[in-house]
């Protein structure tokens, strides 16, 4: 192979190091949105919407309720929920829909194993894309509580890593699930799976609302550990259970990653 | 056996648009499955979550929820209406699109005796029909949790969609013929069906957003519809209010209908 290269006198292609690799993603990330610049500016507004909505339009009649021992405005306790979801299906938004439509149609990827990069950087790439996107969404939506008057603590700039934290993990775990997808139609799993979590997480009303049993399924799952975490750091009260989250979504997050990998070598090396 | 007669030209608009009645029912065998969770799933758990759960923590007070003596009672029907919008869009969109830029399946059904008048009818008749049925489960779902005051009024309130659909179905399609690449859809569903879902008294009543926004509010489609479909379900019909809504929704989709049909005749002979 060297032989044959020096023979044309073309220069051998080194392997990239990964941070390498992994700006060339981003940047090949930010070309695509150039084009949709609109698209990816209101991709924060959904969760204001939703804020707006049912934070203050719903919450104008709803009987206020305690959160770690004190009284909560509606308001700030929607809020939180909001980013946690938002940063759930933003993330499963690209690593589902847009990862599948990638590795199936577009062949991207299969173009991109034939430059030096390899399988481990695809995924890191679109994963700090991902965390670069969420986390310009997260920050505007800070901001946007603050103009709100909703943040009275310091903690509450950890909810950026926090966001960041809950997007990596759901991110990883729906890459992996998506190479194991054969149509369009299996992604209503993932609809299914999905949308109970959002609506039934404790993102819109405390999960006092359910009875015991139902409350432990509740509390075992990943959004909720999410929520529980976003909301701990945004009304300034961190507790053993938002540490707990971060463990259980960081180990989620590696499964998720582990299997990434091993499956797009099996996917697209083989 | 039969001689195949020749083919003939389509004698109205409605002749003409039954003749695809088997190319819509082959699609509809092809994809119901697709679609069974979003249309059947989805808008239980909302009833669940927000109606229900959310519903136990906010004060009902029928002087505050526009006659509703409890809050699931004043969202169900708000939540009947969005869904029929959320079909339109569903519908008239992407699938939509594809037909055009895609599969090119318009130009194969111009290629025949059929005109874009065909096309259309034929189009919306299918999106009605689903419509519809999915609206009809999703009342039937209702019906046991009490939130009908005279089984009349569910039914009108089940008929009140095939016009909420329409009202949406053909501003949507208008859109989905003019645009130039798919990066619009996002924009159309974040800047458009999500805002409306939200703040069109839906969730909440329109009083609530204030005097000034209130009217922005009831200048929306999907206030039309939702109040509407509530003042069936409730039984308290301002007969004067709900002949200005029949009026509107029917306006709003006889004036996008004829621009569809000429826009989609400019799209596919051009």
């Amino acid at each position: 192979m060297a032989l044959f290269n020096a023979a044309l006198g073309a220069t051998v292609a080194r392997p990239l190091r990964g941070s390498e690799a992994a700006r060339l993603l981003l940047w090949r990330n930010v070309m695509v949105y150039r084009r949709a610049w609109l698209v990816f500016i209101t991709g924060f507004l959904e969760p204001v919407f939703y804020l707006l909505s049912i934070g203050i339009g719903v919450g104008a009649m709803v009987v206020g309720f305690e959160y770690a021992g004190r009284p909560v405005d509606y308001r700030e306790f929607v809020a939180p929920g909001m980013i946690a979801a938002s940063a759930m299906n933003g993330s499963l938004l690209d690593a589902t829909f847009n990862f599948f439509f990638k590795l199936k149609y577009n062949k991207l990827y299969d173009q991109m194993l034939a430059t030096p990069l390899r399988t481990v950087d695809i995924a890191i790439g679109e994963i700090l894309w991902n965390q670069l996107r969420s986390g310009i969404y997260v920050t505007a939506f800070l901001l946007i509580m603050v103009a709100m008057d909703l943040v009275h603590s310091w903690w509450a700039v950890l909810v950026v890593p926090a966001a960041l934290l809950i997007g990596t993990a759901f991110g990883a775990v729906g890459m992996a699930l998506t190479t194991y997808m054969s149509s369009w139609q299996d992604f209503e799993k993932i609809t299914l799976a999905m949308m109970p979590m959002f609506l039934f997480s404790a993102t819109f009303f405390p999960v006092t609302a359910y009875p015991g049993w139902l409350r432990w399924i509740v509390e075992l799952t990943p959004l909720y550990r999410g929520v529980v975490l976003c909301r701990d750091l945004t009304l300034g009260v961190p507790s053993w259970g938002a540490l707990v989250s971060v463990v259980y979504l960081l180990a989620f997050g590696a499964v998720g990653l582990v299997v990434v990998r091993r499956r797009l070598d099996k996917l697209l090396l083989t | 056996m039969r001689t195949a007669t020749p083919p003939t030209a389509p004698s109205g608009t409605v002749a003409g648009a039954l003749r695809m009645w088997d190319y819509w029912l082959t699609v509809l065998a092809r994809t119901w499955k697709g679609g069974v969770i979003t249309t059947f799933v989805t808008p239980f758990f909302y009833v669940l979550a927000l109606g229900v759960l959310l519903g136990g923590f906010v004060q009902a007070d029928p002087a505050t929820l526009e006659g509703a003596d409890s809050y699931l009672a004043f969202v169900a029907p708000g939540m009947v209406a969005a869904h029929a919008m959320t079909i339109a869009f569903s519908e008239m969109t992407y699938p939509v699109y594809g037909m055009v830029k895609w599969q090119r399946i318009y130009f194969s059904m111009i290629a025949s005796p059929l005109t874009a008048a065909h096309i259309v009818l034929a189009q919306l008749g299918f999106l009605m029909l689903r419509t519809l049925f999915a609206c009809g489960v999703f009342l039937l779902v209702l019906a046991p949790f009490g939130v009908f005051e005279s089984w009349w009024g569910a039914l009108v309130a089940w008929l009140v969609q095939g016009l909420v659909v329409l009202a949406f179905g053909t501003p949507v399609l208008l859109f989905s013929l003019s645009i130039k690449g798919e990066e619009s859809f996002a924009l159309i569903f974040r800047l458009g069906m999500i805002p409306l879902t939200l703040f069109s008294g839906t969730f909440f009543p329109v009083a609530n957003l204030g005097p000034v926004l209130e009217k922005v509010a009831m200048a929306s489609p999907l206030w039309q519809g939702v109040d509407l479909t509530r003042m069936l379900a409730l039984g308290e019909i301002d007969w004067l209010a709900a002949a200005v809504h029949v009026v509107y929704l029917g306006l709003l989709a006889g004036v996008c209908w004829w621009l569809a049909v000429r826009r989609l005749g400019e799209r596919l002979v051009s």
